[in-house]
């Protein structure tokens, strides 16, 4: 009996041949031609001013940050998702809903907070 | 170890054949869309497939342009950021089952790449190693559109990754399992156990999260061209450029089949189960093989139809016979031999492929259609606004998915 993720090695050596071949393909076909104006930064033909290495507007990083912390708590729900069924089997739903409610009552109020705060506003 | 390189390679070459026929249907329905004609141009001797050659046409042109790497990039970067775009897209398909398994002498054979019994996870982890792809591309780039494109567009992945999670735990709810297999069997053939009817909510925040993963009008913001010009791949050129592209067809149809597999049955035959398609074989074969048989000459007499002596006056004139007649031909000897032939006698062997070979047309229908989906609502709707993006996706899609999730719940403990 192979290990179930072998199958999941193979897709990732093939998915990595293809997509390398694709790669080296384009490299090795196409003319190589290079010159300063096709080197330079792209544009729209006005003349660049300074490179991209910039500071950029707090709000991306403000957004991850709040989805890590989400996709954390549907992490955690995921577990409780699957065995919910079983639980109800064994006539235990009512007390799982209710754990869970708790969980999700307080990660509610969390986004509230953080909608009232104007986090979640893009201006 | 043959049997199990065949179960890789087969969904694979399916996926990446779909690619060429997917954009070729983007571009003749835009065109029929906007009242246009159009690809119509590019032929092999003479024969056009109404357009079809020119997606291949494509791929030779890009692969032999200059691979231009711009003096300013950060190189490694710049060449891995398509390769781990395309590398995402290729891997989810997977864990996606494509049939019921049959028994083989004794055995069970399965028909999904990877019977993991963690496959919605696989696939939530790969669907997240997208953004990297896409920051990088954005990085790397070292041009002020590619960096705005590439933050917006990890922004927005996020933001609807969530949303998407959610979703997803309304099904892991009423299935009870991580495997998508599970979940399929769950779903039965009966059309009011499929999970669109049962929690429509959560079939409309996947389906938008899909969507947005797949950076597909209204969401494709990130290469909002009226504003960053091509968003995150300014930069490329050739088949790094073409790369994204194809990431992005091959997300359409990963994600089709996921909404599939979840949402609509996966490879349920509607209101037809696994054992009443395989007591009852033997005339379904009859039905499939003469209704083949009924469809290719129907197509086959509309292009003999189409034929009009002089409306070029060159080869171009008869390409419709060319296609034309061998469908007609293949139509009337498919029909005349089934119903010649009468009755087939299958072993119990071959009711079990036979359907689980009608499942997998079944499935594949099913995703074709969700592509068409795709390209519809592309070509239909416009594009939001950034602030209206980021609105929807926390202030709306989320509440809505925690409504979703809870409701599920307290509707099935009730």
């Amino acid at each position: 009996m192979e290990h179930p993720f072998l199958p999941i090695l193979l897709v990732f050596v093939m998915a990595a041949l293809f997509t390398g071949a694709f790669l080296g393909l384009s490299a090795i076909l196409g003319p190589k031609k290079p010159n300063p104006s096709k080197l330079s930064v792209y544009e729209c033909g006005l003349e660049p001013v300074g490179d991209a290495r910039e500071r950029f507007s707090v709000k991306f990083f403000l957004i991850a940050m709040l989805f890590i912390l989400f996709d954390i708590e549907v992490v955690f729900l995921i577990p409780w998702a699957v065995t919910y069924k079983g639980f109800i089997a064994e006539g235990m739903g009512l007390f799982m809903l209710i754990e869970m409610g708790i969980f999700m009552v307080i990660l509610a109020i969390g986004l509230l907070y953080v909608w009232r705060k104007g986090a979640l506003d893009w201006r | 170890m043959l049997v199990l390189i065949l179960k890789i390679l087969i969904p694979f070459l399916l996926i990446f054949n779909l690619l060429p026929l997917l954009i070729w249907v983007e571009r003749k329905g835009s065109a029929y869309i906007q009242d246009r004609r159009g690809p119509n141009r590019a032929s092999f001797f003479g024969i056009r497939l109404g357009g079809l050659l020119h997606t291949i046409s494509d791929v030779i042109k890009l692969i032999t342009k200059e691979d231009i790497i711009p003096a300013h990039v950060n190189k490694p970067f710049f060449i891995l950021a398509p390769f781990l775009v395309l590398f995402v897209a290729c891997v989810t398909y997977a864990v996606i089952p494509f049939a019921h398994p049959i028994e083989i002498n004794g055995g069970i054979f399965t028909f999904q790449a990877a019977d993991l019994n963690v496959g919605i996870l696989y696939i939530l982890a790969m669907s997240s190693l997208g953004v990297f792809g896409v920051l990088l591309a954005g990085w790397s780039s070292n041009n002020k559109y590619s960096l705005l494109g590439g933050l917006r567009s990890s922004a927005q992945m996020f933001s609807y990754e969530i949303a998407m999670g959610l979703a997803l735990l309304s099904v892991l709810l009423l299935g009870g399992s991580l495997e998508l297999s599970a979940l399929i069997d769950d779903q039965t053939a009966a059309v009011w156990r499929w999970n669109f009817i049962r929690n429509p909510l959560a079939f409309i925040l996947f389906l938008t999260a899909v969507f947005a993963e797949a950076n597909r009008l209204p969401f494709d913001l990130p290469e909002g061209e009226s504003e960053l010009v091509a968003g995150y791949h300014v930069e490329y050129s050739s088949m790094k450029f073409a790369m994204f592209f194809m990431a992005e067809y091959a997300h359409m149809i990963v994600g089709s089949a996921l909404i599939t597999a979840l949402f609509f049955g996966g490879w349920q035959v509607p209101f037809l189960s696994t054992e009443f398609l395989r007591t009852n074989a033997e005339s379904g074969l009859f039905m499939v093989l003469l209704a083949h048989g009924v469809l290719f000459m129907i197509i086959g007499f509309f292009l003999l139809g189409k034929f009009k002596s002089g409306k070029y006056g060159d080869k171009r004139d008869y390409e419709v016979i060319v296609i034309g007649l061998p469908m007609t031909v293949i139509g009337l000897a498919l029909g005349l031999y089934t119903l010649l032939h009468g009755s087939f006698q299958l072993g119990d062997m071959g009711r079990q492929v036979f359907a689980a070979v009608l499942q997998f047309g079944v499935f594949m229908a099913k995703i074709l259609f969700f592509c068409w989906v795709f390209i519809w609502i592309r070509w239909t709707l416009p594009r939001f606004r950034y602030d209206q993006l980021m609105h929807l996706g926390w202030k709306v899609m989320i509440p809505l998915g925690l409504a979703s999730v809870a409701g599920t719940a307290i509707v099935m403990v009730l």
